[in-house]
């Protein structure tokens, strides 16, 4: 897709959203964080500017989104930017969910961690520096959780084999 | 490995500076951490004062594995991750598929569906209180809990052909339609549950050691519950009003009547109560599906997408065609990202399906309950005995498999 149809229908699902009580915090208080937006299936995605993540997290949990879901990754190798972390929020009150994602290329693998905003966070972040390899910064415990300590790969990578060596 | 010795490796516990604590070691190998769960507890005395939990001793890659499967072969590893509970996990990874394929699921389909699942239910919470009131001493009830289930397993082997993997539900339906005496096991079944549901009670309400056991221990407040990511009964029953199958419905649940129960107490007894009572009403909704159970076909009409009838592949050359073509080439799903999230036995289970417009899942993520869950644990057990620990690793009814995938 080229930059200026993504643009298009950025502000188009932007302005369909105008309503939605985290798209009008972020709008409001943080203009200029989202950098993509689209509702395929029903399913409110915003990609939010990587250094921006924790506030547009205290944002949307202010504006109703109480609950951290889910968070995870996406390996989209050899494409670039290669890594997109994926943020799963949900609020109880409004029976809403949304989908926030930071992209982050390879050279500087860093996200500001959430778990300030939302303690549940903690082993997802975990498991995403883990299986992919992505850092955390500020987070209090970034260990590996399901592999070995002394693995030394990150095995949810696309460039790591299912099977064997090749 | 190396030769470091893992038993000591817990940095976030170990703590030398002062002397007053020792650390213990509590599984992987302890019957009462349901699998291999290692718990590094950091104690005074016999009071936890940290504790760290140390998983992946279950971990078998299923999220890769699921990048190299076509998207129809994905389904019998679903059953592998909560095998206690396997066709809310088919349940869950078909809607996210169809979800993706906009595909329209006949109603007999999603009835049965929503019927198996309370089953699921059931024998999952089963397993749970027979190893609940195991792990606290009561030995009993865990025989009549597996008397029951086995009948449970029974149905689903004759449905599906296995007792616990039992890979039903496909993309687009369903994988054979029942039995004929289906319809008249499950009634049998559903008519004796109550009164067996009264004589756990018998056992286990009104025990005197079991109370002791569990009322005010593991106290979880709603703002941790929420702020830890814990849903399911464990939220509940720190007085969270919120179900998935009554409040974001799916596979039809809006149709049916049923009561969700919550309580405010916060412990390991409002979470046995809570799941006592969920079982009731599992019973109410699978009563409601046989009772209102459509005619139909169980497949949607998709040939591209739902292997055709025996017959009509040995008959028509289209059918044999679409078979060929499945079998050996999968079928592409159109590119997207889809999350579908379904109520499991232990709590909101979620699956993250993105499609880059292949016959193979470019990623498949799990969002398993437990898993979340189990940061709780040491909120719930700090400054609380040893014993504690057991009662309200129980109470989250951790299932290693979901885990640690």
């Amino acid at each position: 897709m080229t930059d200026t149809s993504k643009n298009n229908e950025k502000e188009a699902v932007l302005t369909a959203h105008a309503e939605n009580r985290a798209v009008a915090a972020l709008m409001q208080q943080l203009p200029g964080i989202v950098q993509n937006a689209n509702d395929a299936h029903g399913e409110l995605s915003l990609t939010v500017a990587r250094e921006s993540i924790v506030a547009a997290c205290r944002a949307v949990q202010a504006a109703g989104y109480n609950f951290l879901v889910d968070v995870t990754c996406v390996d989209w190798y050899p494409n670039q930017p290669r890594f997109q972390v994926v943020y799963h929020l949900l609020s109880h009150a409004m029976k809403q969910r949304l989908r926030l994602s930071v992209l982050v290329a390879e050279g500087d693998l860093s996200v500001e961690s959430i778990v300030s905003v939302w303690p549940a966070a903690n082993f997802y972040e975990r498991e995403i520096f883990d299986l992919f390899g992505v850092r955390f910064a500020g987070h209090p415990n970034l260990r590996r959780i399901l592999m070995p300590e002394e693995f030394q790969y990150n095995p949810l990578r696309k460039d790591f084999p299912v099977e064997g060596y090749r | 490995m190396s030769g470091t010795p893992i038993l000591l490796t817990a940095p976030d516990v170990v703590d030398s500076s002062e002397d007053r604590t020792m650390i213990l070691n509590m599984g992987p190998q302890h019957p009462s951490t349901h699998g291999v769960l290692r718990l590094v507890l950091e104690i005074d005395g016999e009071v936890v004062v940290r504790v760290a939990p140390d998983i992946g001793y279950l971990h078998t890659g299923i999220e890769k594995t699921c990048e190299a499967k076509f998207y129809q072969q994905v389904v019998p590893l679903t059953d592998r991750i909560d095998y206690l509970s396997p066709m809310h996990n088919n349940l869950c990874y078909c809607l996210a598929v169809e979800k993706l394929l906009e595909l329209e699921i006949p109603e007999r389909a999603q009835w049965l569906r929503v019927l198996l699942s309370e089953l699921t239910r059931l024998n999952s919470h089963l397993v749970w209180l027979g190893t609940h009131a195991m792990d606290l001493g009561a030995l009993t009830v865990f025989l009549y809990c597996f008397r029951e289930r086995e009948e449970i397993l029974r149905i689903f082997d004759s449905i599906s052909g296995q007792r616990m993997m039992t890979s039903y539900f496909r993309i687009g339906g369903l994988a054979l339609e029942p039995p004929l005496d289906f319809c008249d096991r499950v009634r049998a079944f559903l008519k004796i549950m109550p009164e067996r549901i009264d004589e756990y009670e018998n056992l286990l309400t009104g025990n005197r050691i079991f109370m002791n056991r569990t009322k005010g221990v593991g106290l979880l407040s709603a703002e941790d519950a929420i702020a830890l990511g814990v849903t399911g009964p464990p939220l509940r029953a720190s007085g969270v009003d919120w179900d998935l199958r009554r409040d974001m419905p799916y596979s039809g649940y809006e149709k049916f009547q049923f009561n969700v129960p919550v309580s405010n107490d916060c412990d390991v007894w409002a979470r046995y109560v809570l799941r006592v009572q969920e079982m009731r009403e599992s019973v109410k909704i699978a009563t409601q599906a046989l009772d209102g159970l459509p005619e139909g076909p169980i497949k949607a009409n998709n040939p591209k997408v739902i292997l055709p009838d025996r017959e009509a592949m040995k008959t028509q050359m289209e059918a044999l065609i679409h078979h060929f073509k499945i079998v050996t080439e999968g079928f592409p799903v159109p590119a997207g990202q889809v999350y579908q999230a379904i109520e499991s036995s232990r709590g909101e289970m979620g699956y993250y399906v993105v499609s880059d417009g292949t016959a193979k899942p470019y990623r498949v993520h799990m969002r398993n309950p437990t898993f979340a869950t189990l940061q709780a644990i040491e909120k719930m057990c700090v400054g609380r005995l040893i014993a504690d620990v057991v009662a309200a690793i129980g109470s989250i009814d951790i299932v290693l498999g979901e885990i640690d995938r």
